[in-house]
């Protein structure tokens, strides 16, 4: 009798023990994600740092918001104003989402319901291309830039930027448009729509969640565009936060005014920790989409 | 689709040129593909290349991540789902503030976040981009790869069915047997999945190393293939640039992605997700 109940004991302790083991490695790994954060956070506020304590807070990292001016002490060149930077970086997010969504919902919606020749070589080209080093294509991509008159310019990102993000998109619009049941839009086309009026009123009410999928994937592509910026803009006047950010921290001025760095950053992030409280089911989807895992 | 035809036929044909910024077409022939081979710096970069997307893939965008999903899984649900909410955090980022942080994050002063923690167990100060620049091109990289890899594996894992896991529990079987013998044999394709296709994205990937260490420190300490090729093409040395060469190891990074993406399709069966519409109307 005493001999089971010890042993159940000891089973459960050691129960117990693996378990808090276990926590002990996922909180341990996870930390420094979250510690990386906070240091951003606090840094935007303090003076200086140690670690992560503050030495001394303060708001006047945050005063760049009210004239958008950036002084960079002692340095030889002056950066764009912020609002400027920051508009060029909207602009792009905005427009390329709206022409994302636009191309993708027709796209995924021919894909996804007519029957024409070589549409599964299309579609399995699609996911070819999505799955196509982007790298390779800067090369050529610079050429057409140059020959067409769009180098440096906003214009000729967005165009690079749409096309391609588009397979992503079309791919994820026809998951959608694939789940919604054939039945409805029949019923729509025999009370006496068209074709474009059944996927207008009927169809694309019906796959908002694609749309908005598609519009945040759009969206942050947009925001966060890196590559593109640095390559092929040489004007500071068509900068976007990523270079102005990374001007921040490449080179000599790497680390002169932090706070101020990180205020800047964090006005950055708004958008994704906007789309990162409200939106994650989204952005959940829109991380496998596209992948043909969905 | 014009978008890609017309770059990948212009990507080929510069290949077969020396073209720099005069966007002069001068054909030399296979010129360049012969310099691939003989370029002293190709073996670096190929070690580098091989070491770089095996290391971040085996620790992390499978590795971790297949631990993450396991552990979240079996855990109090809401917690799992909270850790697996902040890995997403690092993906979307936009990737200059992401860098950022970690540069601030390993900077060599000892106030720096990293040293002052290891300053606690009586560590000196390191400076990590300088004396351990590979770790830092993997924990950057690796951070970003988990939550692909996580979400994959928990949507496979969630989708179990209970009759399965019930089984296994009334037969007796233990969590770590549960997991060895029923769960990991059951998501094996999912696992196969995400280890070719993040292959892929690894091998042709260099933003973040790029923002991290430019390939530095030093000449081409952490340089991989496709910063090469931006490297040769974009970031002009003495005003020297080489399209024609870039072209000529891009054509190649093509043919290796596009015919690595082709397998991926048969493999993987994703034909099944391309079956026609079952009604057809005009």
């Amino acid at each position: 009798m005493t001999s089971t109940y010890s042993r159940s004991r000891l089973w459960k302790i050691k129960k117990y023990l693996l378990s808090g083991i276990v926590y002990v490695f996922v909180i341990g790994v996870t930390i420094p994600v979250i510690l990386l954060y906070a240091l951003l956070f606090i840094t935007s506020f303090s003076v200086d740092m140690e670690g992560i304590i503050p030495k001394g807070l303060t708001l006047n990292n945050w005063k760049v918001i009210i004239t958008g001016e950036i002084e960079v002490p002692g340095a030889e060149y002056t950066y764009p104003n912020l609002y400027l930077v920051m508009g060029n970086t909207f602009l792009l997010a905005i427009t390329v989402a709206a022409a994302e969504v636009f191309f993708a919902s027709l796209a995924g919606y021919a894909i996804s319901r007519f029957k024409f020749r070589g549409r599964s070589q299309l579609l399995g080209l699609i996911l070819v291309l999505h799955a196509f080093p982007g790298v390779a294509l800067l090369i050529a991509i610079f050429y057409i830039l140059n020959v067409l008159g769009l180098y440096d310019t906003l214009l000729g990102v967005f165009i690079i930027k749409v096309a391609l993000d588009l397979p992503l998109g079309i791919w994820i619009m026809k998951g959608f448009f694939d789940s919604v049941p054939w039945d409805l839009e029949m019923s729509a086309l025999i009370d006496g729509c068209n074709r474009f009026q059944a996927w207008w009123k009927v169809l694309l009410p019906s796959v908002r969640n694609g749309l908005m999928a598609v519009l945040i994937f759009g969206f942050l592509s947009g925001w966060s565009e890196f590559i593109y910026i640095l390559t092929f803009i040489s004007s500071q006047r068509y900068w976007t936060l990523s270079m102005l950010v990374y001007a921040f921290t490449s080179g000599e001025y790497f680390y002169i005014r932090p706070g101020v760095t990180a205020a800047i950053a964090i006005m950055y992030m708004i958008p994704v920790i906007i789309f990162f409280l409200f939106a994650q089911k989204y952005l959940l989807r829109i991380q496998i989409a596209g992948k043909g895992v969905v | 689709m014009l978008f890609y035809f017309v770059p990948v036929v212009l990507t080929v044909l510069i290949s077969f040129t020396n073209m720099d910024y005069s966007f002069r077409w001068n054909w030399i022939g296979v010129e360049n593909y012969i310099k691939i081979v003989t370029d002293p710096w190709m073996p670096k970069i190929l070690a580098n290349t091989f070491f770089y997307v095996f290391a971040t893939l085996t620790c992390f965008n499978v590795g971790l991540a297949l631990v993450l999903s396991l552990i979240t899984t079996h855990i109090n649900e809401k917690v799992g789902a909270a850790i697996r909410a902040i890995w997403l955090l690092p993906r979307i980022t936009p990737s200059t503030v992401y860098v950022l942080l970690w540069l601030w994050a390993c900077r060599r002063e000892s106030t720096s976040l990293f040293n002052w923690l290891l300053g606690f167990f009586g560590f000196k100060p390191i400076n990590w981009r300088l004396e351990h620049p590979w770790l830092l091109v993997i924990f950057i990289n690796g951070f970003i790869g988990v939550s692909f890899g996580m979400i994959i594996f928990t949507a496979a894992l969630k989708s179990i069915g209970n009759d399965v896991i019930w089984a296994a529990k009334v037969d007796g079987a233990s969590t770590w047997q549960l997991i060895r013998y029923v769960e990991l044999p059951l998501i094996k394709w999912p696992l196969l999945f995400v280890l070719a296709y993040q292959t892929l994205s690894l091998f042709t990937s260099y933003e973040y190393i790029l923002l991290a260490t430019g390939g530095g420190p030093g000449l081409y300490t952490t340089e991989v293939w496709a910063l090469y090729v931006y490297d040769l093409a974009f970031r002009q040395y003495g005003g020297i640039v080489y399209f024609g060469y870039g072209a000529a190891l891009s054509a190649i990074l093509v043919v290796i992605g596009v015919t690595m993406s082709v397998i991926y399709l048969k493999v993987f069966r994703f034909r099944e997700l391309m079956i026609e519409p079952k009604i057809e109307v005009g």
